[in-house]
């Protein structure tokens, strides 16, 4: 479980998060909404231990984020699966040996098990032939399934996404929500999902969260979500540029 | 009227400067710390230690020996001018081999070195800050200082003193070369007189000084690039950083080292 409790965190004079309260339940699928730049990929950062509160909390089945240090920080971390919003992937890496480093880091299974893994979580995500493959060989939607590959290949208890469908066409960004699914429902998964994909986000939420100006402003089911008369989050589903929320 | 900087301007200026100095200097020692701990997990690092020392020793001989053998060639031609009517030339090969060995070959070997090692370290490692592979590192539950630090700090450690037997020897022989075709002065003349009050502890001394330029090199180079930010321009400015403090720090420990290793 994953208790976010009254997060603020400023760079600069930029106030970023202004008191986030939040809390993921085991085996849930929260999805955070919001609009570009109001802080969604920080607050994820966050619950990694990324990046340091200013003030507030990040427990984690109980264990402070922001208290533990080194070899501590490192097991916690051992518990999540991450896929960057830019995909991370190490470019002096093939496809597979990016895919593999979680285990060769952190198990002592041998090299054909490690390959074997690999191999199979890259089929998951729809990638076959691309084994030895550099990440800058990749188009975008191949490097962002592979991070994704990455990311759950030590079957992490928790998954963070940061905006998985982004810049994947609507059939290849069905395909990773199905897998998002499944993999929910293979290992009961939490996960903590960041996107401004709606269909994503009403295919594959237990909840609904959006963020704005630094605070969780709803927090509710895909149902109440598609209903809601609040005039922010109707502005943001159903996107329109008029409205509460100020774009330019 | 003309315009002045303000004193208090001034000032703060130059006490930023210094504050950002030690804050930089304790950040370094730091990483030492951690990289020293790092130690603990060679034995899985042992794969990227070895393509390190492969990328900072084996592929930086070419310009070692281009950069030795006119250094080499350079020194004797200069000594020989400074000995005309004054000193026997049989004395070339001591003095040449003494300086090549205990600072010609260190030295210069470490700055060029610098340049190349120093500058591709903070560049890759700075482009792996800003596109957030530092991060995915770290969301892994990987140290970045033992899966990228240590292997770079520990090959150059150990191959800046390789490279400088290198270079010393092969700055021995352009030395020769010039002491024969130019300054008509016999090899074996030469060479007697570099074996001449030679000392191991001299070639020793430049040795361990080989090994704190390698430390100096890839730490200032990983340091600068982990605290890499923003995008290519960061990454731009990281790497010069790096060069240039590599570069100013290795004249500096070598006039320290040399006090500690020499009593005049
Ligand atoms: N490391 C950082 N240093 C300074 N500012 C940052 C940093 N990371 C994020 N920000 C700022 O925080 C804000 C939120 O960023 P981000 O979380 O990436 O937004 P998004 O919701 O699009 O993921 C942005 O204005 C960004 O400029
Ligand atoms: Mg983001």
């Amino acid at each position: 479980m994953i208790e976010i409790v009254d997060l603020h965190k400023s760079f600069g004079r930029k106030r970023v998060l202004d008191g986030i309260n939040l809390t993921v339940r085991e085996g849930e699928t929260a999805v955070i909404i919001g609009g570009s730049g109001t802080g969604k990929s920080v607050l994820l950062k966050h619950i990694i231990g990324l990046l340091e509160p200013d003030e507030g909390s990040i427990l984690v089945d109980g264990t402070d984020v922001s208290s533990v240090r080194g070899e501590e920080l490192y097991l916690l971390r051992k518990k999540f699966g991450m896929v960057f919003q830019s995909g991370a992937l190490f470019d002096s890496l093939t496809v597979v040996e990016n895919v593999g480093l979680p285990l060769r880091e952190h198990t002592d299974l041998k090299e054909e098990e490690v390959l074997e893994i690999v191999r199979e979580k890259l089929a998951l995500v729809g990638l076959s032939g691309v084994d030895n493959q550099k990440p800058a060989e990749l188009s975008g939607g191949m490097r962002k399934r592979v991070a994704l590959a990455r990311a759950l290949v030590a079957e992490p208890e928790v998954m963070l996404y940061d905006e998985p469908t982004t810049g994947l066409d609507p059939i290849m960004a069905d395909v990773i929500n199905e897998l998002i699914l499944d993999l929910r429902k293979r290992l009961g998964n939490t996960a903590v999902v960041v996107t401004h994909d709606m269909a994503s986000a009403f295919k594959i939420a237990d909840r609904i969260c959006m963020l704005f100006k630094g605070k969780i402003i709803w927090d509710a089911s895909p149902e109440e979500t598609r209903d809601t008369k609040d005039p922010v989050v109707q502005q943001f589903i159903t996107g329109t540029s008029v409205g509460p929320i100020q774009v330019v | 009227m003309r315009w002045q900087v303000p004193r208090t301007i001034e000032l703060e200026y130059v006490g930023g400067k210094v504050v950002r100095f030690f804050s930089h200097t304790g950040a370094v020692f730091i990483l030492l710390g951690q990289t020293v701990v790092a130690l603990a997990e060679i034995r899985k690092r042992v794969g990227l230690w070895f393509d390190q020392m492969l990328f900072v020793g084996v592929r930086s001989l070419p310009l070692i020996v281009i950069t030795s053998v006119f250094t080499g060639g350079v020194s004797a031609w200069q000594a020989a001018y400074q000995f005309k009517g004054y000193i026997p030339l049989r004395y070339l090969g001591t003095a040449v081999g003494k300086a090549i060995v205990i600072e010609l070959a260190p030295v210069l070997t470490a700055l060029v070195v610098a340049g190349r090692v120093g500058a591709a370290i903070a560049a890759e490692i700075g482009t792996m800050k800003v596109t957030e592979q530092v991060d995915a590192l770290e969301a892994m539950g990987i140290s970045p200082v033992s899966y990228l630090v240590f292997p770079r700090v520990a090959a150059s450690v150990v191959m800046l003193p390789v490279l400088t037997v290198f270079a010393d020897f092969i700055a021995i022989m352009g030395a020769m070369a010039v002491a024969v075709f130019f300054v008509g002065l016999p090899g074996e003349i030469f060479l007697n007189g570099v074996k001449l009050f030679f000392h191991v502890s001299d070639l020793m001394s430049g040795l361990v000084k080989a090994a704190v330029f390698g430390l100096i090199i890839s730490l200032v180079g990983c340091y600068h690039g982990l605290s890499a930010e923003g995008g290519a321009e960061g990454v731009g400015q990281s790497t010069t950083r790096a060069v240039v403090w590599a570069s100013v720090l290795i004249l500096v420990s070598d006039y320290v080292v040399a006090t500690l290793l020499f009593s005049i």
